[in-house]
């Protein structure tokens, strides 16, 4: 009796797992995966999906949530295996790989001319691989100075402007001066030091990589790619005027100390705008404050945010009007207001609701002009290269364990080797 | 022997910070999930929040379809569950009673089984579902925690069968009784709290499990909770921390439900035979 109550009990599951198979009414359906996950975000998607599904009957879109945390290896094994999504939303500095791994569509001929001269040539370069373009660079986010506007005030300091920002002596000094007993002048979330580390080098005029005659890339670590990490560690080690706690910490672990009057500004990317309006007190005043500028003016390296068609799909070409689609200025205007992020799009970046004060949106927007491609993007072996040699070598530095030279020898001696590899 | 009051003092102090080490996440992640934005942001945290809300635990039910994908997860953690017992059962009983070769190989390959990592086997594992056609299906992901739990289940059940005294199945056969009653009538009741604790284990290596789901299913409606938990974490592992936290403090029940329901029977299978009387 027990046995067959089992038996019954586990046909029952069975029969309440079983997939519910897909509608055959003749329509197109294209999959787009996509890795919104704030909720203005996520509803601005879900809209913009339904309004396309309502006009367009024969081209039906099917929304699927994919999830940043994992989406390299879900992507890997679903192109494997023959089952990627149509439409897919992920970060250029991780196409790379299914770009030459030929598991992307070039859109060269698939995108109309109004998006590609919308779109400005220098974010073009974050999704180009060889001669193809594999994604549409859509959101990007600079790393911007968060400050407490009404310490800054009282302390009298200079406030930058994207016209007139600082340059990294000026912040070095200014930080000094911001700081006092157990208080920091600033804050470094370092956890991922050498994005950090190369993305703002490049204002110092810091190039890191190098390419070749023969078109291999070797690694030189020059005096403009001192200048960030030199400010860095002075600040936390000579200076005390950065928290020398914070060096392993990820950009949320460095608010409740932003918040508490601990630092005085943090260096965050642009989008964490989202999380200190939620998160901060009642009254607390910020302020969104420009990147110090070098010899490189106000240069930032930016991986943006891509929308890219499976090779395998079978409708690429619906694909990719549907990129087209979600990329119209005003709906790539309610993407990037859903992320708290800056269009890539000129028209978008025009938009009124982009350019006001108010939370920082337009010197964000003023940045846009200067972001140019992440320097490791197009450098194959960099993840390891990065694992393995750089974020040691730059932890260790920034914590004082190793001196400059030291880095320069970890970064070229050890480095180079591992991205020679790659490129045999 | 007895035990001094200081060193009783000592092992009591021990558990207690052993209980608060074991208990600390939990009552943080209980305590985050009621926490309002700006307390969540403050420089000195409290245990209690001071402003409690339930905004995130309704945040999260309307952004993610939690009750859908705790759904699946149940159904896909308790098929596993079964399955892997009533394949388990049988095979430890071979392997425990029988000592022929083929019998040490497949303890021999159960324990080399453990060491291969899940991402060697996704993608050949996701090729032979494709070509199952049981790619994005539940009963796909349930075959997967099955092969995943198998060997665990079969290496725990088979511990248990040899804790199981051969006389007393000879002494049953010896008073009359055939392989079939002496299975059902005597083992089967001694194997109750290890087979109650293997299928504990399946259910919740397969309640917990998120690479495979997140990779075999594709669409919404199917997703398992720990793929839809991961839904509020965004780039660079930023979190929307309150409803992260109100999510996962739901998902943690059923597990602790499961547990505390059939805890004793468990350490009831433990000491089973542990002392002669």
């Amino acid at each position: 009796m027990r046995a067959r109550l089992l038996a019954l009990v586990l046909l029952l599951l069975l029969a309440g797992c079983s997939s519910g198979g897909t509608r055959d009414d003749g329509r197109i359906t294209l999959r787009f995966q996509s890795l919104a996950w704030q909720e203005e975000s996520v509803e601005a998607n879900k809209e913009l999906v339904k309004e396309w599904n309502a006009t367009h009957p024969g081209v039906r879109v099917e929304y699927v949530q994919g999830s940043w945390d994992s989406v390299h290896d879900q992507l890997l094994t679903a192109f494997e295996g023959g089952e990627a999504p149509d439409i897919i939303h992920d970060a250029s500095d991780d196409l790379a790989d299914f770009a030459y791994g030929g598991y992307l569509a070039d859109l060269t001929e698939l995108l109309p001319a109004r998006l590609k001269s919308d779109i400005p040539q220098r974010s073009w370069e974050t999704t180009t691989f060889g001669d193809g373009v594999y994604g549409v660079p859509f959101l990007q986010e600079p790393r911007v100075l968060i400050a407490n506007a009404t310490w800054l005030k009282r302390s009298g300091v200079r406030i930058p402007t994207p016209e007139k920002p600082w340059s990294w002596a000026e912040f070095r000094r200014i930080t000094e001066q911001l700081s006092g007993r157990g208080t920091y002048g600033i804050a470094w979330p370092l956890k991922e030091p050498v994005s950090a580390t190369l993305n703002l080098s490049l204002s110092a005029g810091g190039r890191l990589f190098h390419r070749g005659a023969d078109g291999k890339v070797t690694v030189r670590f020059e005096a403009a790619d001192e200048v960030v990490p030199r400010t860095i560690r002075a600040q936390a080690g000579t200076d005390r005027s950065a928290s020398p706690t914070t060096l392993g910490s990820g950009g949320s672990d460095t608010l409740p100390g932003f918040f508490g009057g601990r630092y005085a500004m943090v260096p965050l990317g642009f989008s964490y705008r989202q999380q200190i309006v939620q998160q901060a007190p009642k009254g607390f005043a910020w302020q969104v404050l420009p990147a110090p500028a070098g010899a490189g003016g106000l240069t930032q390296g930016v991986s943006p945010q891509t929308l890219s068609v499976a090779q395998d799909s079978p409708h690429q070409k619906e694909a990719a009007a549907f990129i087209d689609f979600l990329l119209r200025p005003q709906n790539m205007v309610r993407l990037a207001l859903g992320d708290w992020m800056l269009p890539t799009g000129s028209r978008a970046l025009d938009d009124p609701a982009l350019r006001t004060p108010e939370h920082g949106w337009a010197t964000g927007a003023a940045l846009a002009a200067h972001l140019r491609p992440a320097p490791a993007q197009t450098v194959r072996g960099y993840p390891e290269w990065k694992d393995k040699v750089a974020t040691p070598a730059l932890q260790e530095y920034y914590s004082g364990a190793i001196n400059l030279r030291e880095l320069r020898k970890r970064l070229e001696e050890d480095g180079n080797p591992v991205l020679a590899r790659y490129q045999r | 022997m007895r035990t001094g009051t200081p060193a009783r003092v000592g092992q009591y102090t021990a558990l207690l910070a052993y209980l608060v080490f074991l208990a600390f996440p939990f009552l943080w992640l209980l305590s985050t999930a009621f926490k309002p934005p700006r307390e969540l942001g403050s420089l000195h945290p409290t245990w209690i929040p001071e402003n409690p809300t339930l905004a995130n635990f309704r945040q999260a039910f309307d952004e993610q379809p939690l009750l859908h994908a705790a759904l699946n997860s149940l159904l896909a953690a308790l098929a596993a569950a079964v399955i892997a017992v009533l394949i388990a059962t049988p095979m430890a009983y071979v392997v425990a009673r029988r000592r022929t070769r083929l019998a040490k190989a497949v303890t021999g390959w159960v324990v080399v089984s453990q060491a291969f990592p899940f991402v060697l086997l996704i993608i050949p594992l996701f090729l032979v579902l494709k070509n199952l056609r049981m790619i994005n299906s539940v009963p796909g992901l349930v075959l997967v925690y099955v092969v995943w739990a198998l060997p665990f289940a079969l290496w725990m059940l088979a511990g248990y069968v040899r804790a199981v005294p051969p006389e007393l199945e000879e002494a049953a056969a010896v008073d009359g009784a055939g392989r079939v009653r002496t299975l059902v009538s005597v083992t089967a009741p001694l194997l109750a709290p290890g087979i109650v604790a293997t299928a504990l284990f399946a259910f919740i290596t397969a309640w917990n499990e998120f690479f495979f789901a997140l990779v075999l299913l594709k669409t919404p409606e199917k997703q398992t909770l720990p793929v839809v938990l991961t839904h509020f974490i965004g780039a660079e592992g930023v979190a929307d921390l309150g409803p992260l936290a109100a999510a996962a403090f739901l998902a943690t029940l059923p597990s602790l439900v499961v547990f505390a329901i059939i805890q004793r029977r468990i350490t009831g299978g433990m000491l089973t035979g542990a002392v002669k009387s």
